[in-house]
Formats: C-alpha cells, structure tokens, sequence
C-alpha cells in the first residue's frame, strides 16, 4: 500500500458545512479520489446530508441522491438497476451512509442488498452515535460513552453492535475496514473496492469532535489511536471468509484512546481495564480466523 | 389479442406493454400473481426488466425511486399492510417528481388480518401527492396501467392504480392486450429531462429551507391540478388508438336523474344492473362512477351533479371520525357553489363484505324515503347479533 499513488484531482469542494476537524468529511475526500468521478452516491439522512450543503449548492462533484434514512442501500440497488437499463455498466454506484443509517434503521435494506449481491458499494463512516441530531445513542455507540441520551449515569450500558460479523455472514464479496489515519490505505481499499463487482461494503472510522467531546485537532489522532489500540482494527474480508488483518502496526493501550475524550470522561480503571481485555478477546478471534481462512490473492 | 385473465395479470401484461425497465416488489396476498407473472416475463425473455427482489415494500417502493431517478421507467405493486408500509416513500416519490407506477390491490388493513377488499389502504394515502385511478374492470386495469404511465410522465408525479381483492385481482374476464409494439406509439420511451449521471453532476433532493421549499410544494400542486387535463387527454388519445375511453369519471344514464348514486371500484358494475331494473321500474336514477380520485375531479362532480335534488354516496372505506372519503370528497366540491343538494352518505362493503344488487336497492330506498339525511352516515347491513357480542 506505500507505493500507492493518490489522485491530486479533488472531486470535493470547500465550502461544505461540517463541524470542524469532522472526520466524515475527511472520509469523502480521500473515497472519492479513488472512487472517481464516475460515481453516483445515494444519501440517506445523516451528517452528510447537511455537510454538502443547501440548496442549489453542493460540495462534490458527483450526482448525489438523497433518500430517506433507512433506504441507502435499497435506493442504491434501484440506482444501480436504472442505470444498466439505460445501457451505463460502468457508473459506480455508492451508498454513503452513517453508522445509523447502516447499523440501526438501514439494517434491513442493507441486508437484503447484501444477501441480493447488488453490484453497489455501501459505506458506513462510523461517527459512533447520531450526531446530526445532536449526539443520541446509536448501536454503533461503544459501551460506557455518553451521549445526550445516555446521560450520566445512565451511560452506555452495552457494547458496540458487530457489523463485521454480520456483514461477513452475507458472504458478500469483499468488506474493509478504513479510517481517516491511514488515507493511503483507506484509498487503495476503495479502489479495490470499485474493481470488484457485486456487493462491497467499507466501514471507515471517523471521529466526531462535536459527539466525542474532543478537540477538532486530534481527530486524526483518534482515528489512529482507535486502529492502534486495535478497538478498530484494519482487515479486510472477501467471499464472507478470507481474512487479512493489519497487524505490523505498533499496540497502544485503550486507555490513551479513552482518556481523550470527553464522552468517557467518567470512565473509572476498572471499566478501561475490561475493555483493554475485551478488544484483546476480540483481536486474538480475528486472528485465529485469518489463520484458519487466510486471504491468498493481494488485492 | 383476447385472452382470459385475472385482473392480477392484467396488470402484468400492461407492465410489459409499457416497456417497464425496473420492476421491484414485495409478495403480499393478493398481489401475488402480478410479481409472479412479472417474474415470469422477465425470466423467459419477454420482457426486458430488472426485477429487484426486495426485503420488504419499503425497500420496493425506495428501489424504484432509485431506478425513476436514473431514468429508468419503474412499477411496483403492493396491497393493503405494503402500501401503509411504502407510505414515507410514496411521499418521496412525489416530492422527488419521478413518475412511477403503482398497482395497489384494494384490502382491508388490520388487525384484525383481513385479506378481502376495502379501500381504506389507498385512501389514506389521499394527501401523499400520488394520482389516483380506480379500476372497475380487467379490461380497465390493462389499459390504465398504459395510461398511469403516459399521465405520470407528463406531469412527473407517481401514479397509483387501484383494483377490488378477488372481486378483479383474482377474477378472469376477457381482456384485449397488446403488445410494446402496439404501445409504443402511445406510450414512447421515458425520457426525463434530468435524472442521475456523471455527465451531469447535481444533488436532488438537498436540505432546503423555507425560501424554496414552499414554491416547490406549490408547483406539485399545480401540476397535480393539471393532470386533470392531461388525464382526459390520455383517455381521448387512448380511444383514438385502441377505441376504448373511461372518462376521468363516467356518467351512466344520468340523463334525466333526480337522484345520483356515486360509486368506485367493482361497485360501480352491480350498481350499473341496479340502476336499470330502477330505471325499468320509472324510478329516474343514475350513476356517476369515479375513477380519477387524486387529483380530484371537482369541476366533472359539479357538472354531473349541480341541478340534481339527491346524490347517494357509497364507500367501500371508513373514515373514522368523519365518515365515507368519497362522500367528504363529492360534498366539498359541491360546497360554495350554490349546490345545496342533498347527500346520503353510505358505508357497505368493508372488509369484503359483499355490495350486492339488494345492499343498493335498500341505499336507494333510504335516500329516496326522506327529503333530507336523518343520519350523518349510514351503515348498511350491520348485524345486531355481532354487536351484541362485541360489546359484552
């Protein structure tokens, strides 16, 4: 992935109305260089349904269809479908969606693209809570987080749902994991991405100063603190069984990640030191799986 | 070509007619047969089309807002829980001005579950923005779905088409289809002036705020009030090329009629009998049928029923707190005009429950038995012995 090249070409403006140091916008920046200007995005209700702007204004310069919250996945698949009946078998046609719109009211329709095989790309920026209006709980939402809905102290009392898992058990063709910290990665992945066809779903880890109760500058940080902490490893997954895992990356404890956030700010030892051992449970299972199925081809 | 079908397959057959490019739908009872037959057509080559087999009508109704917004002309058809279940998108639909077509097959909603007819699942869907056609016939739902599209396309707003449970989805009758070939002068390719490319680039649908919003709901209403025009225009060229016509209303021995019966649906056919043994018998009535409910045909009501001394409404719907929809419909369009006629307004029939010749015959009597309603709204045939029960 260190030779890769990114695309100088921007296909996002300024002028978009994100929150400073968001790390969704970020997301779009760098999937677009690889994705490319012959994409169509469909959009249901989430931060970026604001960031690009009002209208008659828009801050990509791609078509983008805004739909209602729970059917990024299934206006996609008609998207991708009007379009082949129009004689267009190369538009790539991407749902952009938040960790809402994927893992809670866009569950449903984004597994029944998933088991239909739809040739679109989902992408889920994970901002780990429903920050467009206003910081309420997702199931996105890491155990022990506040949120304007889990108030102290009725903080998040369970952990974080596993949409890998559940995205792996569609057998779709290929998942990957991206954040904001690694650009280089999270582009080569949505350009390998857009070569294959059928179903592909990206989950990029973007930090949420505003929800996160952190400083817009550390976002990158966050981002890269989560991937080192292995909270939210880098892999890959294709057919619903190969695994690669980026595991050449220096362990950081959880508790560097927790304790620059505002929202674990009431977080005690104990609980850090279960989460710590937690991850480790979950990081030594994706590594038995790799071993067990490991990704043979490079992609 | 006449052939015996089901008004189910009616449907499909006039889908492959129009040359439809993406079909997405959801099975429900008694829509069935059309996404079998869909199915069918796709799978053997006689029908060119995507078919997305979706998770839920939702889904369906989202997938070809997705397929319209490309460009693509697109159909789904639901009934009934599927239709409430599609209703955030139908307003989606209309908002995003993208002409698909909807067959809903008319049943009751529960609980309790009920799969027979009533129209209380299309009718409230009234205010979405999405047109409205009541089919009576099998022949009638073929030739609508050609003219849902034509009429949708021209004033890029949805079209719902709707038809009785079993009284026509799963009835046979004689139908005359034609094919693309035969429809394509009618109905040529759709061609939208803007849809989703990357040769084009452009956000629909963004947030925006009161300085614009409020121009863009006004120009869905006119031109949901011109599709009035456009729809008798469909139906007059539609007679011209295929010598059929329906009206956006019709009138049936109204010449001369003190007392006019308004029906919709399967409905209307029965009354048609009713009203010539009433006819026969001296008695000078007539029938209006309704068949284009969304936009609302007010000037075609006024004109058929200004001058008369009693109209009687049916309807196959209830609703609760008000009563019949039709009737509220028929009595604010007479309202203001100086028409003070009389209306009886009438339930019969929900759930399925048969609207035979004699359920009319006893909705003519009442109305003919006073000058005046004696009740706001009048409940046909409702047993005593059920409402004992429910009450105990």
């Amino acid at each position: 992935m260190s030779n890769y090249h990114i695309s100088q070409n921007e296909l996002m403006t300024s002028g978009h109305l994100a929150c400073q140091g968001c790390g969704a916008t970020q997301a779009m920046r760098f999937a677009l260089k690889a994705l490319g200007s012959r994409t169509v995005m469909v959009m249901p209700a989430c931060c970026w349904s604001v960031i690009d702007g009002p209208f008659p204004h828009t801050a990509v310069q791609i078509p983008i269809f805004h739909t209602a919250f729970e059917t990024a996945a299934s206006t996609a698949s008609g998207v991708k479908a009007g379009l082949q009946m129009r004689g267009d078998h190369e538009t790539t046609v991407v749902a952009w969606a938040g960790d809402g719109g994927t893992f809670d009211i866009g569950l449903q329709a984004l597994s029944g693209a998933a088991e239909r095989n739809e040739d679109i790309i989902f992408v889920c920026y994970d901002n780990e809570a429903y920050m467009n209006t206003g910081v309420q709980r997702s199931s996105a939402t890491p155990l022990g987080a506040w949120t304007t809905t889990t108030p102290y102290p009725h903080l998040k009392s369970r952990p974080k749902k596993r949409m890998l898992d559940i995205l792996v058990a569609h057998g779709i063709p290929y998942i990957a994991t991206a954040s904001v910290a690694y650009p280089d990665d999270l582009v080569q992945k949505f350009y390998t991405a857009r070569k294959i066809s059928g179903m592909r779903f990206i989950h990029v880890f973007a930090p949420c100063p505003t929800g996160w109760k952190s400083p817009p500058e550390i976002t990158v940080e966050l981002a890269r603190l989560a991937v080192e902490t292995r909270l939210f490893p880098l892999l890959e997954v294709t057919d619903g069984k190969y695994y690669r895992v980026w595991k050449d990356l220096p362990k950081r404890p959880v508790r560097d990640y927790i304790k620059l956030q505002g929202r674990f700010s009431r977080m005690g030892d104990e609980e850090i030191d279960r989460i710590e051992q937690e991850v480790e449970e979950r990081w030594q299972e994706l590594l038995q799986r790799e071993t067990l199925r490991e990704m043979k081809t490079s992609s | 070509m006449k052939k015996v079908m089901e008004g189910n397959h009616a449907i499909s057959y006039g889908v492959q007619a129009s040359e439809v490019q993406v079909i997405s739908a959801y099975p429900i009872t008694p829509q069935t047969q059309i996404v079998e037959r869909l199915s069918e057509l796709c799978a053997g080559g006689e029908l060119d089309a995507k078919f997305i087999k979706v998770e839920s009508e939702h889904s369906a109704m989202a997938a070809v807002i997705g397929a319209s917004a490309a460009g693509a002309r697109a159909f789904t058809a639901t009934s009934s829980q599927g239709l409430l279940l599609m209703h955030e998108m139908l307003h989606w639909a209309v908002g995003a001005r993208l002409p698909v077509v909807l067959a809903n097959v008319n049943r009751a909603v529960g609980p309790p579950w009920n799969i027979w007819t009533d129209q209380n699942d299309s009718l409230s869907q009234r205010d979405t923005g999405m047109l409205q056609l009541y089919c009576e016939s099998n022949q009638e739902v073929f030739d609508t779905v050609l003219q849902a599209y034509r009429i949708g396309e021209k004033v890029m707003l949805p079209v719902m088409l709707v038809l009785d449970a079993f009284f026509l989805s799963h009835t046979s009758e004689i139908v005359d289809v034609f094919g693309p070939d035969e429809a394509r002068e009618y109905l040529p390719p759709y061609r939208p002036a803007e849809s989703l490319s990357p040769e084009s680039p452009k956000a629909f649908g963004n947030l925006t705020g009161p300085d614009n919003y409020y121009e863009l709901r006004y120009s869905i209403f006119n031109d949901m009030q011109r599709a009035i025009d456009v729809a008798k225009e469909a139906d007059d060229e539609f007679e011209r090329l295929f010598g059929r016509r329906y009206g956006i209303v019709e009138e049936y021995r109204t010449d001369g009629a003190d007392t006019i019966l308004v029906t919709s649906g399967t409905v209307t056919s029965t009354a048609r009998e009713v009203v010539d043994e009433l006819r026969d018998a001296g008695r000078a009535v007539g029938l209006l049928k309704m068949r284009l409910f969304r936009p609302f045909p007010t000037h075609e009501v006024r004109r058929v029923l200004g001058g008369r001394r009693k109209v009687a409404v049916i309807d196959r719907n209830i609703g609760f707190g008000v009563g019949g929809i039709f009737a509220q419909e028929i009595k604010s369009a007479l309202w203001g005009v100086g028409e003070h006629l009389p209306l009886f307004s009438f339930i019969a029939g929900i759930g399925g429950r048969d609207v035979t010749p004699d359920v009319i015959k006893e909705i003519m009597d009442i109305t003919d038995s006073s000058e005046m309603p004696t009740e706001e709204v009048y409940w046909i045939g409702v047993k005593d012995e059920q409402l004992s029960y429910l009450t105990k």
